[in-house]
């Protein structure tokens, strides 16, 4: 090769070097590779579908396709079907996957790299009321350090729309003095939105 | 023994009862918490599905301030926090360069070696079982319970390194100390839907409903728990027909150490755990 920096790994082929990673400025990374140097660990094709996570997976029966079609779709370059699916949402990180893995393949770690692609690239997301309440739960965190239940809840219904689920469950909560209105706040709140805007990806 | 605490955000919320009973639990064992100084959020699951950098600095921010304190332990009751200490310091031990950028955004060094435990691991191995059961006053005989330890605590294997991460055991062990008749099940470490709670609440219906009938098949009269969402999904998302009273594990403790406060944490759950403890003449 001609001693420029060698990029990522061969996997058996020629290596891609800086000079094969764009033309004319256009991002030439496929969607498997992106996907894998995100994850940063075992390579996903390594999958021969075995299928012990989904087998093992709690939520498969309510996903558009399983995890280990997930990663095939990958290797197809199936970007948009992927990050448009609900699986990635409907995702709950119970991590039974990776820890059943013979090929020690980070599922997990690849549906939280989905997730934030699907954010990043503006993909309309399949599962939106998921996405509403993790941005309610951070959004807490930016203000004031902590998760505030009540206030957390309302900003995910206004996001959501989603106005009057849980009503009963809430106001009985209420009662009995487990959602209280006022919480301590984090006093170094400043480290705080240092951190939220240093790692901002949005 | 000293430990710092970091108690979280749902144990200041709607995990008060797990709060308040582990601090008495630990004060009848002789366990002096002290709250990490000016904590805040871990990030859940929210940091870590939507920004990887953010779930790390976060639990990091928290890490780098119990490291300074006098205590070399931290006691994390809840299972989310627990478990995102313990991946952040899984990537900063193992990823140098994520560690100074992390350090840049905190603005605190990390120094790494603190040791972070949930209270099941501090009461089996630091306190253990015979002292437990010296103190013992009220034995929980007829308190048939299935021990559920969800996924957080013992997944992944290498970074929770809790302890049998298939079939664990200290809970069970734990309970059984109490005078529980402990009913062995599968379902020990089988997710109950998470977070996906109050967006998905359908989903997390079928698999607490799975999960209460496998209890039910088990023989259990009430499920034993160590994680606020798990408890609350367990407590509050249950059919009618198939609910049973769901406890933190420390609330069984203290009933059994005859600690004061039962009757107030019990008024917190939402399937009301009275009627079992009181037939069964142990309040």
């Amino acid at each position: 090769m001609t001693g420029k920096k060698i990029l990522v790994k061969s996997y058996g082929c020629l290596p891609l070097t800086e000079d094969d990673r764009t033309v004319n400025g256009v991002n030439m990374k496929t969607f498997l590779e992106e996907v894998n140097e995100k994850i940063n660990g075992v390579a996903i094709q390594r999958c021969y579908h075995c299928r012990k996570c989904t087998a093992g997976c709690p939520l498969a029966f309510a996903m558009e396709y399983n995890p280990n079609k997930v990663i095939k779709m990958i290797q197809m370059g199936k970007k948009k079907e992927v990050l448009g699916s609900s699986t990635i949402w409907l995702c709950a990180s119970c991590e039974t996957c990776i820890t059943r893995c013979p090929n020690e393949v980070d599922i997990a770690r690849m549906m939280d790299v989905l997730r934030e692609t699907a954010i990043k690239d503006g993909v309309a997301v399949k599962e939106k009321n998921v996405l509403s309440f993790h941005q309610a739960f951070l959004a807490s965190i930016k203000s004031r350090g902590r998760i505030n239940e009540p206030f957390m809840m309302v900003d995910y219904k206004l996001k959501s729309g989603d106005l009057f689920s849980d009503m009963g469950m809430g106001i009985s909560m209420f009662m009995k003095g487990k959602l209280s209105l006022t919480s301590p706040k984090t006093r170094d709140i400043d480290t705080i939105r240092k951190i939220f805007d240093k790692t901002k990806n949005l | 023994m000293k430990v710092s605490y970091y108690p979280g955000c749902s144990l200041h919320g709607t995990a008060k009862e797990y709060d308040q009973s582990v601090k008495a639990m630990s004060r009848a064992l002789g366990i002096e918490l002290k709250e990490v100084e000016d904590w805040s959020c871990c990030g859940a699951t929210s940091a870590h599905s939507t920004n990887y950098k953010l779930s790390v600095a976060l639990p990091a921010r928290n890490l780098m301030i119990a490291e300074k304190g006098e205590a070399k332990e931290v006691m994390v009751p809840c299972a989310a926090c627990f478990n995102r200490f313990k991946m952040a310091q899984h990537h900063l031990d193992h990823d140098e360069s994520l560690k100074k950028e992390v350090e840049g955004i905190v603005g605190q060094k990390y120094a790494g070696g603190l040791k972070v435990k949930n209270p099941i691991d501090i009461l089996y191995n630091d306190i253990g079982l015979d002292a437990l059961a010296e103190k013992v006053t009220k034995k929980l005989a007829g308190l048939r319970p299935v021990s559920y330890y969800g996924c957080l605590l013992v997944r992944p294997p290498e970074v929770c390194e809790f302890e049998k991460y298939e079939n664990p055991y200290m809970l069970d062990d734990i309970m059984k100390t109490l005078g529980a008749d402990v009913k062995p099940w599968s379902y020990k470490t089988d997710c109950c839907g998470g977070s996906l709670t109050i967006s998905r609440t359908d989903v997390v219906g079928k698999l607490v409903d799975k999960l209460m009938t496998m209890a039910r098949e088990a023989g259990a009269n009430c499920v034993v728990t160590a994680c606020p969402v798990c408890m609350t999904n367990l407590d509050a998302r249950a059919s009618e027909n198939l609910r049973l009273p769901v406890f933190y594990f420390t609330e069984l403790v203290s009933l059994a150490l005859g600690l004061q406060g039962t009757s107030t944490w019990f008024k917190l759950h939402n399937v009301d755990p009275v009627p079992l403890v009181s037939s069964l003449g142990l309040v």
